[in-house]
Parts: C-alpha cells; sequence; structure tokens
C-alpha cells in the first residue's frame, strides 16, 4: 500500500501545475479529486439512504398493520411474503438488521463523513487536496466494494445477516441459528472487513490533511468547528474501528474454523456442540468499543456543520468557540469509556455498571454546553431561515429530546426496565439517527452551491424541512410509550400478547407517520438532482459566509484556488463585529485592514500580521525574478 | 504560474511532516488498536477461567532474538544510506530481508511445537489466541518484507540515497515497529500464562 502512495505522489504534485484533461473514466469514476470524491460519496449515501428507509417501511407495515395483506409486494420481495400475504418473520429479523446496518455505517458514516470531511477539510483549510488523493479515492471504491457485498447479500435465498446490527453470538456465529446467520452473514463480515478498511483510510487521510495541509495563518485556533468535529471524528474512528476489525476477526475464527472464542457448552436439538470456553460477553466487549464511539463518529461531523451553519445564519460568532472545542474533545476522550452503558443487562458485575454509569452520565455535561452553546448562539440573533438553518434548529431540538432520554438509559438500574424495547429505539433515532441525519441535510443544502454551483430550491426545502422535523416527531416519539409499557424492540409480531393490544392503534400511528416522511425525502432527491442542472446559479459566496470555501471560484477546478492560496488572520466567525462595514468578516481579511473593527488585543496582533504579510511579499519577490 | 504555485506549496508548511510519513505513523496506531483489542479480549477472558495452561514454545526467544537482529540491520542500511554507502546499504538491507524470513520460520515452528503440545487453533481460546496474535503479526510481517524487498530493488535503481530517504526512513519505522511489537506481544504472553 505505501509504495503504491509513494509512487503517487509526485503524480499528484505535478497535478495542480497545469490544465490537466480528464477523460471521463479519470473525472467521474477513478478521480482523486476531493471535490469529486466528496460527491461520490454523497449520491452512495443517498442511494444506501433511500435502500434503508425503505427496508424500515417494509418492517414498519408489518407493524403497524399486522393484519395486513402484503401480496402487492411480493414483485419485490418475492418469496419472503407467504401464500397468505404475509412477511415471512425470518425476513423481517433481517430487514432491521439491514436497516441498522445500512443507516449506521453506509448513511451516516460513510456518507456524512465521507462527503463533508472529503469536500471541506481541503476547502476550509486552504489545502489543494487530500493528503494523498490515491488512498483517498482508495477508501471510496473500498467502501463501493463494501457495498456492493451487502447489496448482493439482500438477494440471498437464505437471506441477509439478520442477528440484529450487533451481530452478537452465538446467534450470528452459528449457521443452524436461523437462516440469515449463513452465507449473508459471511458477507456481513466481509463487507464490514473492507468498510473498515474503508473508513480507515479515509480517516487516516483527513488527520494527515488537517494536521499537516494547512494554509498560513490557519492554527488550531483558527480551526472552523467543522474542521475540529471532522479531524475528531477521525480520530475516534481510527481508535475505534480497528477493534471492530479484531472483533469481526474472532468472529470469523468461530464461523469457519471451528474456533470457541465466542461460543461455549451450545446445545442445538438436544445434542452439544464441541465448542468450549469461549464468551459471548467478550464479543459484547469488544464490539461496543466500536460501537459506542460509532455514535460519535455519526453524530460529531454533524454537530460541526450545526456550528457553523448556525453561526452563519444567526449572523453572530459561535457562542463559546474555545468551550465547543473543549467539549468536542470531551466527547472524542469520553467516548471510549462507556462502552459497557449497552451491557448492564449481560451479566455484567454490578460494581462494573456503577462505573460506567457515572462515566456514562458525565458526557451529558459536554453535550449541554454544545446545546447551550448553539441556543445561546441563535439568541438575539438576525436569523436568516435558510433550509440548511432549519436543519441545523431541527438537528438541535432532537439532540436536547433525545438527549433527555439517554440520562434514563444511562442508569444501569433503570435500564433493567427499558433495555432493549421501544424506549431505546427512539432515544437513538432521536438523538443520533435524525440529529445526524438533519445534520447532513443540513449541509447539503448549506455546501450544495460550493459542490454544484448552483442553488437548490428554498421553498421545497421548506416544505421537505416541515413535513420531516415534524413527522420525525410523530414516529419516534410515541415509541418512548411503547418502550416504556415495555414492548421489546425486533419483535416480528406482538399480537400474541394481550397487554400489546391497546397499542395497536399507536402503532398504526407511527407506521403512518414513517411513511410520510419517507415520501417526503423524494421532495429532497427531486431538489437535489433537478437544482444540480437547473438551478439558479449560485453567487460566490451566497450565505456571506467566512470560512475559505467561498473564496475559491463558483465551481473550483482541480487545485481549488486558480492562484495561491489564501492565508489565513482571524477566527472564522467575525459576523456582525461592532465598527464593520459588512456584518462579516471572512477569513482572508487581515487585522490590519479592519482597524475600525478590531479589538484591543487584536490591535496587538496586527505587529505579528504586518510581519508576516512582510514576509510573504519578500516570497512573491523572489517568485518574480525566478520566473 | 505553474511556478508560483510550486513554491507556495513548498513555503506554506515549513514545520509539517512529511505527510506520507505522518499517514504510515497513523497506520502503526490502527495496528496498535487491533492488538490492543485482541490482547485486553485475552486477559477478559483469561479471568473467565476455564482456561488451558501450556507451555509456550522456548523457539519464541529465538524469534524474538532474529526479529531484534533484522531491526539491527535495517538500522545499519539506514545509517549507510544517510552516508551514500550503497554496498552497506543492500547488504543491510539483504540481511534484514533474510532475518525478516528467518523470523517467519521459526515463527512456523513455534506452530509446529504447539501442535506437538497438543495446543490447537480449534479448542480452548488459550490457544486459540496464541496462533492469532502470531499468525496476524506475521501477516504484518510479510507485508513489511515485501516492503522491504521493494526498497531493496529500488537501491539497485539508485533511487535511495542520502538526498531521498523518505521510502528507506518509511520501511525503517514500519520494520522497527513490528519488531517492538512481536516483542510486546512475547512479553506479554510470558506475563500473562
Amino acid at each position: 500500500m505505501s509504495t503504491a502512495s509513494v509512487a503517487n505522489h509526485d503524480a499528484a504534485h505535478d497535478h495542480h501545475d497545469h490544465e490537466h484533461h480528464d477523460n471521463f473514466v479519470t473525472k467521474y469514476i477513478f478521480s482523486q479529486d476531493h471535490k469529486m470524491i466528496a460527491k461520490q460519496y454523497l449520491v452512495t449515501g443517498m442511494f444506501w439512504a433511500l435502500i434503508g428507509g425503505l427496508l424500515s417501511i417494509l418492517f414498519r407495515l408489518q407493524l403497524g398493520f399486522p393484519e395486513m395483506d402484503m401480496s402487492f409486494l411480493r414483485p419485490i420481495l418475492g418469496g419472503w411474503i407467504d401464500e397468505a400475504g404475509k412477511l415471512d418473520p425470518t425476513f423481517y429479523l433481517a430487514l432491521v438488521t439491514m436497516h441498522g446496518t445500512i443507516m449506521v455505517f453506509f448513511v451516516l458514516t460513510a456518507g456524512l463523513s465521507g462527503t463533508f470531511s472529503n469536500f471541506l477539510i481541503p476547502l476550509q483549510i486552504g489545502a489543494r487536496d487530500m493528503a494523498s488523493g490515491f488512498m483517498n479515492m482508495l477508501s471510496y471504491w473500498l467502501f463501493f466494494l463494501s457495498g456492493v457485498i451487502m447489496f448482493i447479500s439482500l438477494f440471498l435465498k437464505t437471506g441477509p445477516a439478520a442477528g440484529g446490527w450487533v451481530v452478537y453470538p452465538p446467534l450470528s456465529a452459528l449457521e443452524q441459528a436461523i437462516p440469515g446467520s449463513g452465507l449473508g452473514m459471511t458477507l456481513w463480515l466481509v463487507a464490514m472487513t473492507f468498510f473498515i478498511a474503508s473508513s480507515l483510510m479515509g480517516g487516516i487521510n483527513y488527520i494527515t490533511t488537517v494536521i499537516n495541509l494547512r494554509t498560513k495563518g490557519m492554527s488550531f485556533s483558527k480551526l472552523p468547528l467543522t474542521i475540529w468535529a471532522f479531524f475528531l471524528t477521525a480520530v475516534i474512528g481510527l481508535l475505534s474501528f480497528p477493534v471492530l476489525f479484531a472483533a469481526a476477526l474472532l468472529l470469523v475464527f468461530d464461523r469457519s474454523f471451528g474456533t470457541s472464542f465466542y461460543l461455549s457448552d451450545i446445545y442445538i436439538g438436544g445434542e452439544a456442540l464441541p465448542n468450549t470456553g469461549g464468551s459471548p460477553v467478550l464479543y459484547q466487549h469488544l464490539f461496543w468499543f466500536l460501537g459506542h464511539p460509532e455514535v460519535y463518529i455519526v453524530l460529531l461531523p454533524a454537530l460541526g456543520i450545526t456550528s457553523e451553519v448556525i453561526a452563519t445564519n444567526s449572523r453572530k460568532p459561535i457562542f463559546g468557540y474555545k468551550a465547543m472545542i473543549i467539549s468536542l474533545l470531551g466527547i472524542t476522550v469520553l467516548s471510549f469509556v462507556v462502552w459497557a452503558h449497552h451491557m448492564f443487562v449481560s451479566g455484567m458485575n454490578p460494581f462494573l455498571g456503577s462505573i460506567f454509569m457515572f462515566l456514562t452520565l458525565i458526557i451529558a455535561v459536554p453535550s449541554a454546553v454544545k446545546v447551550f452553546n448553539y441556543l445561546t448562539t441563535l439568541w438575539r440573533g438576525n436569523l436568516i431561515f435558510t433550509p440548511a438553518m432549519l436543519f441545523s434548529i431541527g438537528l438541535v431540538s432532537f439532540f436536547i429530546s433525545g438527549g433527555l432520554t439517554g440520562i434514563f438509559l444511562g442508569n444501569s438500574a433503570i435500564d433493567i426496565q427499558l433495555h432493549d424495547t421501544y424506549f431505546v429505539v427512539a432515544h437513538f433515532h432521536l438523538v443520533m439517527g435524525s440529529a445526524s441525519f438533519f445534520g447532513m441535510i443540513a449541509g447539503v443544502y448549506h455546501w450544495f452551491p460550493k459542490m454544484f454551483g448552483r442553488m437548490m430550491d428554498a421553498k421545497l426545502g421548506y416544505i421537505h424541512f416541515w413535513i420531516t422535523f415534524v413527522g420525525v416527531y410523530m414516529v419516534f416519539f410515541p415509541m418512548h410509550y411503547i418502550g416504556i409499557a415495555g414492548f421489546p424492540r425486533r419483535y416480528y409480531s406482538w399480537t400474541n400478547f394481550e397487554f400489546a393490544n391497546m397499542y395497536t392503534d399507536l402503532n398504526m400511528f407511527v407506521s403512518v407517520a414513517a411513511i410520510i416522511t419517507f415520501s417526503a425525502q423524494f421532495i429532497f432527491l427531486f431538489n437535489f438532482f433537478y437544482s444540480m442542472y437547473k438551478g439558479r446559479k449560485a453567487t460566490l459566496n451566497p450565505w456571506r459566509s467566512n470560512t475559505l470555501e467561498w473564496t475559491t471560484p463558483v465551481e473550483p477546478g482541480h487545485g481549488n484556488w486558480p492562484g495561491e492560496i489564501p492565508a489565513v488572520y482571524r477566527w472564522p466567525y467575525d459576523y456582525s463585529k461592532p465598527g464593520a462595514e459588512e456584518d462579516f468578516i471572512p477569513q482572508t481579511v487581515p487585522l490590519s485592514a479592519t482597524p475600525e473593527s478590531n479589538l484591543p488585543h487584536e490591535q496587538e496582533l496586527v505587529k505579528v500580521e504586518l510581519e508576516i504579510m512582510k514576509e510573504e511579499e519578500e516570497v512573491l519577490v523572489s517568485n518574480e525574478t525566478s520566473h | 504560474m505553474e511556478k508560483e504555485l510550486k513554491y507556495v506549496d513548498m513555503v506554506e508548511q515549513p514545520i509539517a511532516m512529511h505527510p506520507k510519513k505522518f499517514a504510515l505513523w497513523l497506520f502503526l496506531v490502527t495496528v496498535v488498536m487491533i492488538f490492543a483489542a485482541l490482547t485486553s479480549a485475552y486477559i477478559v477472558r483469561q479471568s473467565e477461567g476455564n482456561w488451558l495452561e501450556y507451555d509456550l514454545p522456548t523457539i519464541f526467544w529465538y524469534s524474538s532474538g532474529i526479529v531484534v537482529i533484522s531491526s539491527i540491520c535495517l538500522q545499519y542500511a539506514y545509517s549507510a544510506a544517510k552516508k551514500d554507502n550503497f554496498v552497506g546499504l543492500r547488504a543491510g538491507l539483504s540481511l534484514a530481508v533474510l532475518f525478516g524470513i528467518a523470523f517467519l520460520v521459526s515463527q512456523w515452528y513455534s506452530w509446529v511445537a504447539l501442535v506437538d503440545e497438543n495446543v490447537f487453533f480449534v479448542g480452548n481460546p488459550s490457544g486459540s489466541f496464541l496462533y492469532v496474535f502470531t499468525g496476524l503479526h506475521a501477516v504484518h510481517l510479510i507485508s513489511g518484507v515485501i516492503f522491504l524487498i521493494i526498497v531493496l530493488i529500488s537501491t539497485y535503481r539508485y533511487k535511495v540515497h542520502s538526498k531521498s530517504m523518505d521510502t528507506l526512513e518509511m520501511a525503517t519505522t514500519f520494520w522497527h515497529f513490528l519488531a517492538a511489537l512481536w516483542l510486546y506481544l512475547f512479553m506479554f504472553l510470558l506475563l500473562n500464562h
């Protein structure tokens, strides 16, 4: 791997220096340009979001309308709908499993980080491209390959993996357990291996780029919060994905080679399996060591995007820039020491449980700091309700309402009642699923002009927002009640239980809301593809924003800036600065150019700045002479 | 304009590390995390009891020596390259490769020794873990050997010299890391056995 990228290093450098002629394949398919790779990630992510959403609609139909005749789905689902028009129960398990896997990994990890880290890191730190364009391309294509394998697994005769997205052994380790633990599970593991490799390559690239390729003056204390979030997300991924790999590797050995890392004393049909000495809880520890940080891998980029969008559209500096960074760092560190709160009822030592409970509840502190800062940034701002702004505010709303239930679930005693019920489903779909999804959508609306040089239609954006926002609450709020009542998740049907009957109508309501919310996403898809070709032409800086990406041409070419990369002189949140002419001062404007709005301590910095500029002048002069 | 861009590319990051080298270090972090996960899994599992006790193959002592010698050879090659001593560079690199292969062979014999002790890959996790540690480390070491061979070939094209040390430097970092990783694994096994 290393040699391949070394060889490429020289080639990538030559790229900047001349107008090079791309053919279709190098421009749109095997592109090494970070902007194109970002778009590839985005479109692939959207494709997977559609599949993942569709799967959820299928199982919502089963949950909301258990008596329904689903024969009309036979053209898509074929044999999974039986003679009587009922959904096959084992396929129901496969549906929830694949919905989880697809949404968590393919949409909210690859689709979110892949898109925005790739697109924004070089543009916002002032770099020509990623540290290694080749590795970046490889990262996308490994993700694509992983997707192809996962997609194929959907069409297997025995169905795709069905042991839940966490694939706990022994259920996932034994082919005899359920049909989904056969070839479907094998393909799941193969696909995830490629996915891990892809994420790691992407992450290594993001970290290297942020640390090594920042433009002149772009210190860490001047980085936009988006970049801080992407950077820390990549750090979390780098530390946690290898652990998932280790867990999956041992699972592969158990499945295919007969080892007993996770298996012990299992009887199937009255006969003992030869495996002895394994521990299924060991898998849970290894899995959740990734699994919990994964939650933040999904959420942090969305929080970063929100910080940027909210500050820009409130026309106010972000409140507590340093506190935002510290809370991001706090979340990063804490995310690694709370994993066992997913395992309170796994038979873990209760003392250990109370330690993990304590650590878990501490995460509420940095999270609350972030929420507080969002609200105080919005407070008395000149709010401009662009669709991106609405989705960002929506994120804050979900982050609060979903975060509060996290405090319940973090308590090991309450978790005994709530564990694996719809309360958990409601909690993480609000705080992680919908919040991250809204962050992603906000990012698309906000940076669409930079991606495609055109604006998305705002009216359609508003309609999309309101249906989705109300819809998400309609779907997930009732689930809290269902969960408190004790409904377990992943159950095919509850009609056998007397206590469950009184919630049939609530489930029906949730299902209808889910269908409406899902349908509203087609408004977005239409808006996206229509605006790509027919949208209003974007101006250079449509949101009057400070960050570097808006100093590039409307449609930046390879290398991003046609001339020199601009230097950076100030933090990215100088909005509505008292005394300033405009209500925003881009990062490229030197402090010495704005004496009217400088604060006392900034006047001091002007001297330093003049020195830097003098140096730059010398560089320019020596450039001229060397020509 | 062509020159201008190049010039700016150079001056804007005087303190930054070579991006490829930095990426290599990050890759090493991921490898560390894999083995950290596996060795902690070992401890967690061991504490639960039902743990097969057996003797570690004594050949591990020899393989540890071999891997250290290999690292020393490579370090010699590195300092030779710095002085543009091509004979020393090639000799050191070749020896490092040979000792690397010798290490792999000795690891294979450690498996033979385990089988003789009736410790198999399939069976009590106590034995399976040992196979996973050594096997996964060997996979990484094979990739290191391939890397070294590629560098060795490039020395014959005079691509490695005192002014162009990046590739060799990365190969050396990776190789020392793999040696250190083995010593860690060996010590871990000695202490937790």
